[in-house]
């Protein structure tokens, strides 16, 4: 599919979606709906790190819980309009970005390096969370209920649904134009071969750098929906492990470092997790299995997603066909 | 300003902490050393590890230390079957691949917990739980000074193995040259799956140690991830001496952090120690080996 | 163009450069030549900033150049191939060529043009779609090649861009080089097909044990008695090596 098709296809999809809202009267779906845009536009962000920057995060709590915690703190403690709390939460969480991005691609950290220090520096965030006061430190936050548009806070799903389906359509669309883009393509030429790229002119540092802010900036937005779909938070909820692992899980299972991926790994998910509920009933952890399961299939059997294996079924190709890697003698 | 007389024992109590942080660890360096993995779901097994001991003690009444006969040789096999059969397969020649598999073990196994023994937090009752020994005026728990004496222990036996028997030679041949290793007639495979086996076992060993002066529960394995990384990497990946000081140095850092710091905010120096580590001595303070 | 100065650079006691200084003009093609570890891929990499030399200079241009980092270098105007290629595998011929053609090009339209064109002019147009990880060792070769021809270079570093061709794949590769002369890229390239380095190039450095032991037109350098020595000397060796091996 070329660029032009792509970008076609995302708006046809996006406007199917913007119909939910007409054809989806009762809340308890519309709400499955909000979910799924929610997780698409957290595993987009991490996708434009992860699968287009080819660097795996374990700590995109840390993005998002700032995220989170911006729009929260300024509303309690300050008395900030929450519409104004989006910005500063996306900017701020993409601040956090710039310090572990320069923290870690400064020095050369790759692969497992990178993916750690970046769980310890969510944890960090979430131990800082758990001990001062004005985040609410262990006991969290609560958002007072004040149902008004103009407070982000709707009488109604639908608000939440545009407002999500608003987000996430934009990190898409930023995401195509990634894939579109000479940002995009230094970005994935660092991604498969880094020294092979700088010997090309790019500035692997500089080319990270804008990966992990963008990603940080998305990952935020998703923290501040959050916060004002619940209102509720804590550091647990925030800066914990549960959303660092959905926002890799997303990507990994609907594809990493494709367009379409996150949306499709986000509705199967969710499908997944409904299903499971009617199938199974609510038992504690039996959907968070079937997470794992899914992980573990994916990345031993189908390393490139659900978007990779509908490339491969409709191009009738092998999905892996590397040619036995030929050497020159030295 | 703390005094002595409190930092002392806190200091004490630090190292014995230490030593099964240390016990964690070693496990996790082996299996780094040799496979060159870092494996994820490590706090996972050893929770799985803590129920084992837990259930063996409450159902059929055995003292968790004679459990170092049943749960280390189980975890062993565990161990063994999960490398061949799973963590083996997923690299597709990226590192972070193995992470990610390992990660979605630990995701099954916690959950699994979750659903089969619901989050309560278990302990058992032994007779020794609350002796306490008095080393240099201080007063540690009986528990924690044989779990410090079983990570050296611990530590000792596995450098005999790796230095004394044909396993040991295959598994540093295999660390130090796969190729040629596998040329020598060495089944890379099956060495693989023994060094993780050993390295699993090890978290057997934690288990039986750790619980008399322990819990367990479904989470408590998260907790001690990123401390037994911490200490591999402060240690240097791969080096059974360097997780042994390592784990004192984290389990004193810890004591002195929450003395000063409080409980919740001492933890934080775990993970900035870890995170500067990584950043600018990767190869660990002691290791040298790149 | 490149005036090296007194390089050296050495690796936990070996010596992989011993001040080394040899200069590469204007235009032309400049080889580099001489037995296997001889140092000079380490000495591309020195050039290129991949290494950071631990004394002496590099100056291209008139200026220096010594401990900028690959990117810098270059945007400069001096592009290294590799003598492992090393493709985005996964992406298409075109696209790999145009990550070189997104140096000076902003615009990704332009970009795409760019590497189409250049693709052609190496003998790649024919497989522009097709995903560089399933090109040929020749194929990857162009790719290399082609890569490093987009960004516009003033100078190019080929490190063994003809190793694991056979001889009609060279033969076809060598005229793809001379053009690139043609066009006034400055070229300096390392090389192990001694047909090559005499049908390509003006002017020939020797290097062995990271020094150099000569230098001057191909024809000349390779008469050489050092040179002959440097090169026999790891020929002998390699046939008592061969005889133990026979006896044992």
């Amino acid at each position: 599919m070329n660029q032009a098709n792509k970008l076609l296809m995302l708006i046809v999809v996006f406007g199917l979606i913007a119909l939910a809202p007409m054809l989806i009267t009762q809340e308890s779906l519309l709400n499955i709906v909000i979910m799924t845009l929610y997780a698409a536009l957290l595993g987009q962000a991490w996708n434009i790190l992860g699968g287009y920057g080819g660097q795996v995060s374990f700590g995109h709590a840390a993005y998002f819980g700032t995220g989170a915690y911006a729009v929260a703190v300024l509303q309690v403690q300050f008395g900030i309009n929450p519409w104004l709390g989006l910005v500063v939460g996306g900017f701020a969480a993409a601040a956090v970005g710039a310090f572990i991005g320069f923290c870690t691609f400064r020095y050369g950290l790759r692969g497992s390096y990178f993916a750690l220090v970046t769980l310890a520096f969510a944890e960090v965030l979430r131990i800082l969370s758990n001990s001062v006061d004005f985040t609410g430190a262990g006991v969290g936050l609560l958002i007072p209920l004040e149902r008004s548009a103009a407070n982000f806070q709707f009488a109604s799903k639908e608000g939440f649904f545009w407002v999500i389906w608003a987000m996430t359509f934009a990190a898409f669309l930023t995401v195509w134009k990634i894939g579109n883009s000479r940002f995009g393509a230094q970005l994935m030429a660092v991604r498969d071969n880094e020294d092979a790229a700088r010997a090309l002119g790019v500035d692997a540092f500089r080319v990270k750098m804008g990966a992990i802010m963008l990603s940080g900036f998305f990952a935020g937005l998703a923290g501040v929906f959050y916060a004002q779909y619940f209102l509720y938070l804590d550091p647990h909820i925030a800066y914990g492990a549960a959303i660092s692992v959905e926002s890799l899980l997303v990507p990994i299972i609907g594809g990493m470092g494709t367009l379409f991926g996150p949306l499709l790994g986000a509705a199967f998910l969710h499908g997944l997790s409904e299903l499971s509920r009617a199938v199974i009933g609510d038992a504690p952890g039996i959907s968070l299995v079937l997470y794992g399961v899914l992980l573990v299939v994916m990345v031993l059997f189908v390393p490139r997603g659900l978007a990779g294996l509908a490339s491969h079924l409709r191009s009738g190709k092998p999905a892996e066909s590397r040619v036995e890697e030929g050497k020159g003698h030295a | 300003m703390p005094d002595s007389a409190i930092i002392i024992p806190s200091v004490l109590n630090g190292l014995t902490t230490g030593g099964l942080y240390a016990l964690v660890a070693l496990g996790l360096t082996l299996i780094y050393g040799v496979l060159h993995i870092i494996n994820f779901a490590h706090g996972a097994l050893l929770m799985l590890g803590l129920y084992a001991v837990y259930f063996l003690n409450v159902q059929f009444g055995i003292d968790p230390y004679l459990a170092l006969l049943i749960v280390p040789p189980a975890m062993f096999a565990l161990g063994y079957a999960l490398q061949r059969g799973i963590i083996g397969r997923a690299s597709h020649g990226r590192d972070e691949n193995i992470l990610l598999v390992t990660l979605g073990l630990s995701i099954i196994i916690e959950n699994l917990s979750l659903y089969f023994f619901r989050s309560d937090t278990r302990t058992v009752d032994t007779p020794y739980s609350f002796d306490v020994v008095e080393i240099f005026g201080a007063f540690l728990p009986y528990p924690k000074v044989v779990a410090f004496v079983g990570a050296l222990v611990t530590a000792a036996l596995l450098w005999l193995l790796m230095s004394h028997t044909d396993l040991g030679r295959a598994i540093r041949a295999l660390a130090k040259e796969r190729k040629g290793a596998q040329l020598v007639g060495i089944n890379a495979d099956h060495v693989f799956a023994m060094s993780f086996g050993l390295g699993v076992a090890c978290l057997g060993v934690a288990a039986c140690l750790l619980l008399p002066s322990y819990y367990v529960n479904p989470q408590v394995g998260g907790g001690f991830v990123l401390i037994a990384f911490t200490i591999v990497v402060l240690g240097g990946m791969g080096s059974f001496v360097g997780a042994l000081i390592g784990g004192l140095i984290i389990g004193v850092v810890e004591a002195l952090g929450g003395l000063f710091l409080g409980e919740s905010l001492g933890q934080i120096g775990i993970f900035l120690i870890f995170i500067l580590v990584l950043i600018f001595r990767p190869n660990g303070l002691f290791g040298a080996k790149a | 163009m490149l005036e090296i100065n007194a390089l050296c650079k050495s690796f936990g006691g070996v010596q992989a450069s011993q001040s080394v200084t040899m200069t590469v003009p204007q235009g032309g093609i400049t080889s580099l030549i001489g037995p296997n570890g001889a140092g000079k891929t380490t000495l591309f990499a020195l050039i290129t900033g991949f290494h950071t030399p631990d004394s002496g200079s590099v100056r291209f241009l008139g200026q220096d150049i010594t401990c900028l980092p690959p990117e810098a270098i270059a945007t400069r105007g001096m592009i290294r191939t590799f003598q492992t290629v090393q493709p985005f595998a996964g992406q298409t011929v075109r696209e790999n060529i145009a990550v070189g053609a997104h140096l000076k090009i902003r615009g990704r339209t332009e970009a795409l043009a760019k590497a189409e064109d250049v693709a052609r002019q190496v003998g790649l147009g024919d497989r522009l779609d097709m995903d560089a990880g399933s090109l040929t060792v020749a194929g990857r070769k162009r790719l290399e090649v082609a890569r490093a021809l987009a960004t516009d270079p003033k100078m190019i570093l080929f490190d063994e861009v003809l190793a694991g061709l056979n001889p009609s794949e060279i033969r076809d590769v060598i005229p793809v080089i001379n053009t690139i002369r043609d066009a006034g890229v400055t070229i300096l390239l390392i090389e192990h097909v001694m047909q090559a380095v005499m049908s390509l190039s003006d002017y020939t450095w020797v290097l062995n044990q990271g020094a150099i032991i000569a230098e001057g037109p191909p024809r000349e350098v390779v008469s050489d008695p050092h040179v002959i020595e440097a090169y026999l000397g790891k020929g002998m060796a390699e046939r008592i090596a061969k005889r133990e091996a026979a006896s044992a």
